[in-house]
């Protein structure tokens, strides 16, 4: 079944007429996603790709006739938070942050009111979620024939802190014949609406997910977090896991910043080394190298039977 | 040593018979987005510079009237 | 963006936070008048962005205005750790009682400020947290609701500070709280925050970063209060040649994104990669395999065929580098016809063969099949999706060190 999209999800593209937005809107649709509305503050009445555009979220929701289950947000750091506040605060659940380089204390807001109202965030800094054959939420996996030769539907789920490590991964796993349940790209900021550990329990529940592949970097605590929930939930799922960014352990490479900004690191808490060892000691398998993931799921999905 | 290099991978050939046109000229510098041709008085002129910045649209093809603006790549064209 | 230890102190000053009769001096001229105006012992203290600066030398104790001159002339002077001070800081000596320690962090499991208070200060809170934890008090703030006082009132008492002490130091540790939030700090410390002897509290070193995100929207404090230039952004390292040419082909192009570095990277093979995980997914993957990368580099969004020659071409012109390897996650944005065209010309534009010169090329994804083409014309050996990131690096490696591919 997947996790968070059904074919029956709704959403709508805040800022909609910005040139990522027009691209990611033209995917989506192709794709067979069901945008019901754009948002563009003084933009009313336009229209993107057949996509109405209007100037408010509640007004989207009026035209819509009823609640719109998501919104991909693709507005400029400045006025994101405000973007998701409104979306949040007129009724919608599941919000894609697109948006890089926004102020963490910003995104802390935008995912303790979500927390209070019972919607989920997914991102900032992210390219988004998709349910192979079902919908695509973002611009991951790109126009819709390159996402549906990359991603067919299967057993694995994937979560990965890079957008287009979601979109290689997923197609290994499509190459050797095993396919995706859902593949999240959940954002690469220091803090983030979704870790790995907060969206374990939706794929926990999800019949079709058999396995979970995640793609982590150095930086941060959400491996230490996955691994405690795993223990915790004595969880069906094997997982298996690749990290990239081992190279930053070295002395002359400490303090620099490379990739995502939530991969500063800080501390020996947060080292590759460390980080790999705490994920075995829950039994997550992690692979050395990239290709080795579709064996190493294979082998863990083939022990389970 | 260093030199810059033009029209290695692209190259645009615009017809006698309407390279003269200054509405066409408006018209192709206004479509093309990578900005590969001028509107000069004297009609159409291509900015070499920025040849190999073609990204193939066809949106200066579809301006001007059938076969009289050609897209040539050059990495096709037999050594 | 780090901050000196004289902006922190203004920082925490503006705050409410009390603060000593402290003066950023840059000559010792001005040190002298600072010592007369204290009237009593003073502390001058290197102002660098490094630590290590009493081992260095870099703190030093005056009885006269004089002495104090004397100091700070030998200490504007002094380099510490590869750092020449901004000014030095004269400070009151203090009579200590007792020193605390006050923070604030982000915790980004609980995605919430984290506050932190100790009556263990002045030595390092991560070994005071390790070796006596019930001497810390931890508390987190929402987000969304103002800080209030008692929030900050129970992180002090769970360490047992009680009485006048617990009052003095709950609304310092509820202004560091409301600072962290509205200035967007990533850290800010007082260590120590001293009990003088009359029972005063005042901060006797302030420790501040700025998330670099937020510099943008902060520049009452920085510009106007602090009076920080535009362009001093404190990088912790100084950019490379390479590093700032790239930057500025960059920032002269709206078109894509690229970024090199080379610290601590010094081989033989050139790396043009993205992006970002996929950047860091193929440097592990060259090293593992024996590789000697030159440098790190991301190229990624859409780029112009000028973007990807400009990276190229830096990266082709680095000392050492023999050949590059050009390598990438599978793409969606980025064209794969359009980067093979600026590390071709690149090489062209060096005099090279792009054959001979392009190790590897490994990007699948949108107009792979054009870019297929001009690859094959010029010679160089290619992969698509069905060879790994990690093969393709592989095979990069194999090249440059000579063995049959």
């Amino acid at each position: 079944m997947s996790i968070l999209l059904s074919k029956d999800t709704t959403f709508i593209v805040q800022g909609i007429t910005g040139r990522e937005a027009v691209n990611l809107t033209r995917e989506c649709l192709d794709y067979g996603s069901k945008i019901v509305g754009g948002v563009t503050p003084g933009r009313k009445g336009r229209e993107v790709h057949g996509v109405p555009v209007f100037d408010t979220v509640a007004q989207a929701v009026e035209h819509h006739g009823g609640p719109i289950d998501g919104s991909v947000v693709t507005v400029p750091p400045a006025f994101t938070k405000d973007a998701v506040l409104e979306a949040i605060e007129n009724g919608i659940e599941l919000i894609v942050v697109v948006t890089e380089r926004i102020p963490r204390g910003d995104v802390a807001q935008m995912v303790e009111l979500a927390n209070m109202r019972g919607a989920r965030i997914i991102g900032p800094n992210c390219l988004g979620l998709i349910v192979p054959e079902v919908c695509k939420m973002g611009g991951i996996g790109g126009p819709a024939k390159d996402a549906a030769k990359a991603y067919a539907p299967g057993p694995v789920g994937v979560m990965s802190r890079s957008g287009g490590m979601t979109t290689e991964i997923s197609s290994s796993l499509t190459q050797a014949g095993l396919g995706v349940s859902t593949a999240v790209s959940i954002g690469g900021d220091a803090i983030i609406g979704s870790t790995y550990a907060e969206l374990m329990p939706y794929f926990e529940a999800d019949e079709q997910t058999q396995a979970i592949v995640i793609y982590t970097e150095p930086g941060g605590r959400m491996e230490a977090q996955l691994a405690e929930w795993v223990k915790d939930n004595d969880s069906r799922l094997p997982i298996v896991a690749f990290m990239a960014g081992k190279f930053m352990d070295d002395e002359e490479m400490k303090g620099m910043s490379f990739g995502h900004a939530g991969t500063i690191v800080e501390g020996e808490e947060d080292t590759a080394t460390e980080k790999i060892a705490r994920l075995e000691a829950a039994g997550i398998r992690v692979v050395e190298r990239i290709d080795e993931i579709p064996d190493a799921v294979k082998e863990k999905l083939g022990a389970a039977v | 040593m260093s030199e810059t290099l033009n029209k290695v991978f692209i190259d645009v050939e615009v017809d006698a018979s309407v390279a003269g046109d200054a509405e066409l000229a408006k018209k192709l510098e206004e479509v093309c987005p990578v900005d590969i041709f001028a509107a000069t008085d004297s009609g159409v002129e291509i900015v070499e510079g920025n040849l190999d910045e073609c990204v193939l649209c066809n949106l200066c093809v579809d301006a001007a009237p059938a076969g009289t603006v050609r897209v040539i790549k050059l990495y096709e064209q037999p050594r | 963006m780090r901050f000196f230890e004289y902006e922190a102190r203004k920082v925490v000053e503006l705050a409410g936070i009390p603060v000593t009769k402290y003066g950023f001096c840059t000559s010792s001229d001005q040190a002298r008048q600072v010592a007369e105006e204290i009237g009593g012992p003073v502390v001058i203290k290197s102002q660098v962005l490094t630590g290590g600066r009493m081992k260095a030398g870099g703190v030093k104790f005056a009885d006269t205005p004089e002495e104090a001159a004397a100091h700070a002339e030998e200490i504007l002077k002094l380099e510490i750790n590869g750092h020449m001070p901004r000014g030095v800081l004269v400070d009151p000596k203090a009579e200590v009682k007792q020193e605390y320690y006050a923070g604030v962090v982000w915790d980004g499991t609980a995605k919430r400020p984290l506050m932190l208070f100790s009556d263990m200060g002045g030595i390092d809170i991560e070994e005071v947290a390790e070796t006596h934890p019930d001497h810390v008090g931890r508390g987190h703030v929402s987000n969304l609701l103002p800080v209030s006082d008692f929030e900050a009132k129970q992180v002090v008492a769970a360490t047992g500070v009680t009485g006048s002490q617990l009052n003095r130091a709950t609304p310092i540790l509820a202004r560091l709280a409301r600072l962290f939030r509205e200035n967007d700090m990533t850290l800010a410390e007082i260590n120590p925050l001293a009990e003088l002897e009359d029972g005063s509290f005042v901060a006797l070193d302030a420790h501040m970063e700025m998330e670099n995100e937020a510099v943008g929207r902060q520049k009452k404090l920085l510009r106007k209060q602090l009076q920080i230039a535009e362009d001093d952004t404190r990088e912790t390292y100084e950019p490379s040649d390479f590093e700032r040419h790239v930057a500025a082909i960059d920032a002269a192009d709206h078109r894509g994104v690229i970024q090199g570095k080379d610290h601590g990277f010094s081989g033989n093979l050139g790396l043009v990669i993205g992006a970002g995980g996929g950047s860091l997914t193929l440097t592990d993957a060259v090293r593992s395999q024996g590789g000697k990368p030159a440098n790190y580099s991301e190229i990624g969004g859409n780029p112009s065929v000028a973007k990807a020659c400009g990276l190229a071409k830096e990266v082709l012109e680095k000392d050492g580098v023999e050949k590059i390897a050009v390598m990438m996650s599978i793409v969606s944005n980025t064209r794969v016809d359009i980067v093979a065209r600026g590390v071709i010309k690149a090489c062209l534009e060096l005099g090279k063969d792009p054959g001979e010169t392009i190790a590897i090329f490994r990007i699948p994804g949108a107009w792979e099949d054009e870019g297929f083409k001009i690859l094959e014309r010029y010679g160089v050996e290619y992969c698509d999706r069905s060879v790994s990131m990690w093969e393709a690096a592989g095979r990069a490696v194999a090249k440059i060190q000579g063995a049959p591919a």
